[in-house]
């Protein structure tokens, strides 16, 4: 006699095939392709991988069942097994199956084994040791980290691609702890965040090109602008619910590059604006030879011209700043107006009964989140030297949004750790190029789903009227 | 008068369009209360299953346009439901319950994953899309101006207007609308009088997908050519129609949805293309900000 649960299971796992093939039949199974010469397009028939992909979802899903009902060993004998199937030399039609099965196979046995790893953690956590570990880990996690990234540069892994990728990183770190203000602290959804990144941007560019300012003098400039542009847009909308007010961000965002875009006399259009002058130290430029009554750096030094200099001055230049956004963060938190976002984000009734004012509360987060983009857009005009409005698309605002999310909303250690997973690891993997935008969504529907909190979770209030667990309402 | 007549003609075709698309975010938005990011992906796919569908039957020999167009039309409604609801199986229910944007951030990830999806297997190039229908008549001439309708035209409004009629009888008559209308006012106390709350989001979400695959294959017929980015700008478009026409009324869509085909091709005809999508998103600024429950729209009673 069968068992009637595996009945249960593989009825639920046939199901679960043919949903995933009816998703697939034509979107998968017939591509489209443009044949040279002749006019229209044909078929090329994928039917193979459709089946393929389809026999691996139906093993996966019935693991997954297998996992959820505490058929623990099976589902991970099954989940190794689709592991060795992927990395196998097994000719399967496509590169991307084998990828397809091993990671399934990868998923499965993490779920398969997370109750285990959950309650080791868990007892773990309580002996003196995992105390010790804990503590370094919360407390000391950052100082760590910061110390990693002070010395980066002086050591030997420090090479051009190295330090590009420390200060794409670092970028998205500034962006994610600015953006975390708005997100993390206030609770307002704003998927228009790059516009004020935006706008530093071109303010550098406009202003070190037309006007030769430099990029010291323009820094503050373009935080103001974009504060200002933050609290004009912000102004109207921010008495909208949630939803609304992220879809108008969104609107906003678009206006914004639309407007860029079209602007031609003013922005140079979609040819953008090139030939923006980097960063000078103290007045000296990073290059071979100095133009006209300026020195280079290497001379006012004494030190002999390498291209990385620039890199490494980049890279400080964008810690400090991605710094200083932490430490302004943090000192906020411990205002009265930080302390009224948290309250905002959590209850806005409540908040409103209490004298505090939601437009201005509001609009004070907003327009700081929209300085410290400010900030890292004249940093990317001058990295970048050349700037166009398709850096800034409305994917670029929901990079930074999961960046945020992924870290765990208002958790500034977790926005870090989500930027190196997310802007990192896809650099380092080159391979995975054309997928990583896929991930990027599916990483987004499945934080919300597992783990809405984020990899650090932090929607813990600052400050608690009541310690944890001694009566209050918690 | 006669560009006038030609425009306006032109605005109620773009504004059919919109408008099927719009009701899917109007009826989400009704039940349960969330912005559907990703119901601009389903109208993308849509179109691309209709793409398939057309080819498969010229290779099939389907020579008569009429039973082609609704051979595809059933075939894409079809697969693309499949969409809507494995969308909101996978990465809305689970999320009932949670804080208030994770539904929002999740449509957002969909979003971004369909589009790279439809991307990786569909390639990143236009598809044209061929000409299925073709020809038109002239209403009358003026000053040596012709004002057109084609035969497309006509039948995209055609098919609007039926699907319409049917969509409103659906929710007004039958037990499924009389279920729906019941979540939309109270999901609890639906669940305690014995109506299946998740089985009626989950057609919700089908009839949405269904009405978005529609409007993919009429913009197929119509500007033949797609790609897998179409989905964000008419998303977006038709998410303001319905915000216009008022949030979770169904006459409101399609009241926005041809405003914002009205506003759009006469932005593009009197003022400066370039702009036309600055001017719909405008739209949506200044409704959310002047007249956030639209049109039609009932005020929406906070609860706390």
């Amino acid at each position: 006699m069968v068992d009637p649960r595996l009945l249960k299971m593989l009825k639920d796992a046939a199901l679960t095939a043919l949903v995933a093939a009816a998703l697939g039949i034509f979107i998968v199974g017939f591509r489209t392709v443009d044949v040279g010469s002749r006019a229209g397009l044909s078929f090329q028939y994928e039917f193979v991988d459709l089946a393929v992909a389809l026999v691996i979802i139906f093993f996966g899903r019935l693991g997954l069942q297998m996992a959820a009902m505490g058929l623990r060993w099976p589902a991970i004998a099954l989940g190794i097994v689709m592991i060795a199937a992927g990395a196998s030399p097994m000719q399967l039609p496509s590169g991307f199956l084998h990828w397809f099965v091993a990671l399934g196979g990868v998923l499965l046995v993490i779920r398969a084994v997370w109750p285990w790893a959950d309650q080791a953690i868990h007892a773990a956590a309580r002996t003196p040791t995992g105390r010790i570990v804990n503590t370094i880990g919360t407390q000391w996690l950052g100082w760590v980290l910061l110390g990693i990234a002070i010395v980066m540069p002086f050591t030997p892994f420090a090479d051009q691609k190295t330090m590009d990728l420390g200060v794409l990183i670092l970028t998205y770190v500034m962006l994610g702890w600015g953006l975390n203000i708005v997100v993390g602290l206030a609770g307002l959804l704003d998927l228009g965040y790059v516009a004020f990144y935006a706008v530093g941007a071109y303010a550098y560019a406009l202003l070190s090109t037309q006007h030769g300012l430099g990029f010291w003098a323009v820094l503050p400039l373009a935080g103001m602008f974009s504060a200002s542009f933050g609290i004009l847009l912000g102004f109207p909308v921010l008495r909208l619910r949630g939803d609304y007010l992220a879809i108008v961000t969104l609107g906003f965002g678009e206006i914004i590059r639309l407007v860029l875009l079209n602007w031609v006399d003013f922005t140079n259009g979609p040819a953008g604006i090139g030939t923006i002058p980097g960063p000078t130290l103290f007045g000296a430029v990073f290059a071979e030879t100095a133009p006209e009554g300026k020195q280079t750096v290497s001379e006012m030094l004494g030190i002999p011209f390498h291209g990385i200099h620039r890199l490494i001055f980049l890279y400080y230049i964008i810690l400090l700043l991605a710094l200083i956004t932490n430490l302004f963060t943090q000192r906020m938190r411990r205002l009265p107006v930080g302390r009224a976002w948290e309250a905002l984000r959590e209850d806005e009734t409540a908040c409103k009964a209490l004298g505090i004012n939601p437009t201005n509360t509001k609009l004070t987060a907003f327009a700081v989140g929209a300085m410290f983009a400010g900030f890292a857009g004249s940093f990317f005009a001058a990295k970048q030297r050349f700037i166009s409005p398709e850096s800034f698309t409305f994917i670029e605002s929901a990079i930074i949004l999961a960046i945020v999310v992924l870290g765990g909303m208002g958790s500034q250690i977790g926005v870090v750790l989500a930027a190196v997973l997310l802007i990192g690891l896809p650099e380092w993997f080159r391979e995975l190029g054309n997928y990583r935008m896929l991930a990027f969504g599916l990483a987004m529907v499945l934080i919300m789903v597992f783990r809405p909190r984020g990899l650090i979770g932090h929607r813990e209030p600052s400050i608690r009227l009541h310690p944890v667990g001694s009566g209050g309402s918690g | 008068m006669a560009y006038f007549t030609q425009q306006l003609i032109n605005a109620i075709t773009l504004g059919a369009i919109y408008g099927l698309i719009a009701i899917g975010y109007t009826m989400v938005y009704g039940i349960i209360g969330m912005i559907n990011f990703a119901h601009g992906e389903v109208f993308m796919i849509g179109a691309f299953i209709s793409l398939i569908g057309f080819m498969i039957c010229s290779m099939l020999g389907i020579g008569s346009a009429p039973v082609a167009i609704v051979l595809v039309l059933l075939i894409s409604m079809a697969f693309s439901s499949v969409y809507g609801w494995a969308i909101e199986r996978t990465a809305y229910r689970p999320l009932r319950g949670s804080f208030r944007l994770a539904p929002l951030i999740s449509a957002i990830g969909v979003s971004i994953a369909l589009q790279n999806y439809v991307q990786l297997v569909q390639g990143a190039r236009p598809k044209p899309g061929g000409q299925i229908v073709s020809g038109g008549f002239n209403l009358f001439s003026l000053d040596g101006f012709d004002v057109r309708i084609s035969w497309l035209q006509i039948i995209i409004v055609l098919v609007t207007v039926v699907l319409m009629g049917g969509f409103t009888w659906l929710i007004a008559k039958t037990s499924l609308g009389r279920r729906q209308r019941a979540c939309e006012q109270d999901m609890k106390m639906a669940a305690l009088l014995g109506v299946d709350v998740d089985r009626t989001i989950s057609l919700t979400f089908v009839l949405g997908a269904a009405l978005a695959a529609v409007a993919g294959m009429l913009f197929l017929m119509y500007y033949g050519l797609i790609d897998f980015f179409i989905g964000f700008l008419a998303g977006i478009k038709a998410f303001t129609a319905a915000v216009l026409g008022g949030i979770g009324s169904l006459p409101g869509a399609m009241l926005g949805g041809l405003l914002i085909g009205l506003i759009e091709v006469f932005w593009a005809g009197y003022f400066s293309s370039e702009y036309k999508d600055v001017a719909a998103f405008s739209i949506l600024v200044l409704v959310l900000i002047f007249r956030p429950t639209g049109l039609l729209g009932k005020p929406e009673i906070e609860k706390v």
